[in-house]
């Protein structure tokens, strides 16, 4: 699905879950590792800590828009 | 009483010169064309060949629309009970022609078709799982080895009897599986393969691993202050009550739905659906999984432009590949059409 979507539109798509091993296998080229599978935007054992984890992955994804990339590649920070 | 069978083939099959007739619209030829005559062999006195239908190459591929529905036309006319198109070999426009007809007269005309591919024609890419193909070589040199196939198939569809796997068959597997009762369990039946690769014998899996393709990484968004953003999700977050019945697993769909107007998701406007994960989480607060909350945050920011109205949701549990790829181009057509600059995509 990643994949396809940056193939026929030409722009860039960025993959957050958790199993990256997976996302590799399936061709997405922008990569951020999520928190958990079934919560990998979620936190929900530090509600108040939530938002900010949440915040800060999608922060990481809007990096991951902007940066010219030459092959599949996994964004930690 | 013999079967009628007609042929689909190109200009160059049909005599009717190479590239400089790949314009040449379908037309209808009776009796014996191109390789009929070794199909009239191959199929003995079972059916007859009772002509051919005939079309550019260039012509099929580039308006694909009216070329089959005129090819369709022809067919009706000669009232065939079998179509045998190609074989096409890695022939890529040939391919993809005798794909899409197969596919449509066996959908509209409902009667057999089968052509012949090369494993690696883009046609079987495009058609592999709707149409019967035997295997062939990736040249016309293989024609005396595919038509002998080709027939041999065609009749054994012909005459009704239950498809047996394509290894058996000798088709080109369309990625379907059946169930059946083994005589030996699963387990017993993993040990033994186990045992088999351990001790370096052949094997066969009974689960084959699909094959991904990769892609160039699309080029960077220059200017985020106007980039336009969308969220899509595989992790089963829908509107409230699933509007669109969305499977649980194995989805058949994906789903497009207005936010506009929306800054949180909560219990009341959104749930999840999937069926491969604990959904406590996602229930309690569907933004862990499709991010609303905080993307509305960063768009007010002026973080990045705007976030696209829609969000484009399916369920990623055992969802086939092609219909996952399916969803992504559909979706990736309508990003293009919109203007979207990139996209966010969530999995559980």
């Amino acid at each position: 699905m990643v994949r396809e979507i940056e193939r026929v539109a030409g722009i860039p798509v960025v993959q957050i879950a958790t199993i990256v091993p997976i996302m590799l296998t399936v061709g997405a080229n922008r990569i951020v590792p999520g928190i958990a599978i079934p919560h990998p935007l979620g936190k929900p054992d530090d509600p108040e800590g939530e938002h900010a984890v949440r915040r800060n992955l999608l922060r990481r994804a809007l990096k991951a828009i902007v940066t010219p990339i030459a092959g599949q590649t996994v964004f930690t920070e | 009483m013999k079967k009628r069978v007609v042929l689909y083939m190109n200009q160059f099959f049909a005599g009717r010169g190479g590239e400089e007739a790949a314009h040449m619209m379908p037309i209808s030829v009776p009796g014996i064309v191109g390789p009929g005559a070794a199909f009239a062999e191959a199929f003995g006195e079972e059916a007859e060949i009772v002509g051919a239908v005939v079309c550019g190459d260039n012509r099929y591929a580039e308006d694909m629309e009216d070329s089959r529905k005129r090819c369709l036309d022809l067919l009706r006319s000669m009232a065939p009970d079998c179509l045998v198109a190609g074989p096409a070999f890695n022939a890529g426009r040939y391919g993809v022609a005798c794909g899409d007809l197969c596919k449509a007269v066996a959908r509209d005309l409902g009667i057999v078709a089968v052509t012949g591919w090369y494993p690696e024609n883009p046609g079987r890419e495009l058609y592999g799982s709707d149409v019967y193909a035997v295997p062939t070589a990736d040249s016309a040199r293989g024609m005396k080895e595919a038509v002998p196939l080709m027939a041999r198939l065609a009749l054994r569809l012909l005459s009704g009897v239950k498809m047996g796997p394509a290894r058996e068959e000798s088709y080109l597997h369309r990625g379907m599986r059946k169930n059946f009762f083994h005589e030996l369990d699963g387990a017993s039946r993993a040990v033994e393969m186990g045992l088999k690769k351990f001790r370096g014998e052949p094997f066969r899996t009974e689960l084959e691993m699909p094959v991904f393709r990769k892609i160039q990484p699309a080029p960077p968004v220059m200017d985020l202050g106007r980039a336009t953003i969308a969220l899509c999700s595989s992790g089963g977050i829908v509107p409230k009550g699933n509007p669109d019945r969305i499977r649980v697993s194995s989805a058949m769909s994906w789903g497009r739905y207005d936010i506009s107007g929306i800054d949180d998701l909560t219990p009341e406007n959104y749930e999840s659906i999937h069926g491969g994960y604990d959904r406590t989480w996602a229930l309690e607060d569907p933004d862990r999984v499709l991010p609303l909350d905080e993307m509305r945050k960063l768009e007010r920011e002026g973080a990045f432009g705007k976030l696209y109205d829609f969000v484009s949701l399916t369920t990623g549990t055992a969802t086939s590949v092609a219909n996952a790829e399916r969803f992504g181009r559909e979706i990736g057509e309508i990003f293009k059409r919109d203007g979207v600059d990139a996209a966010i995509l969530t999995s559980t």
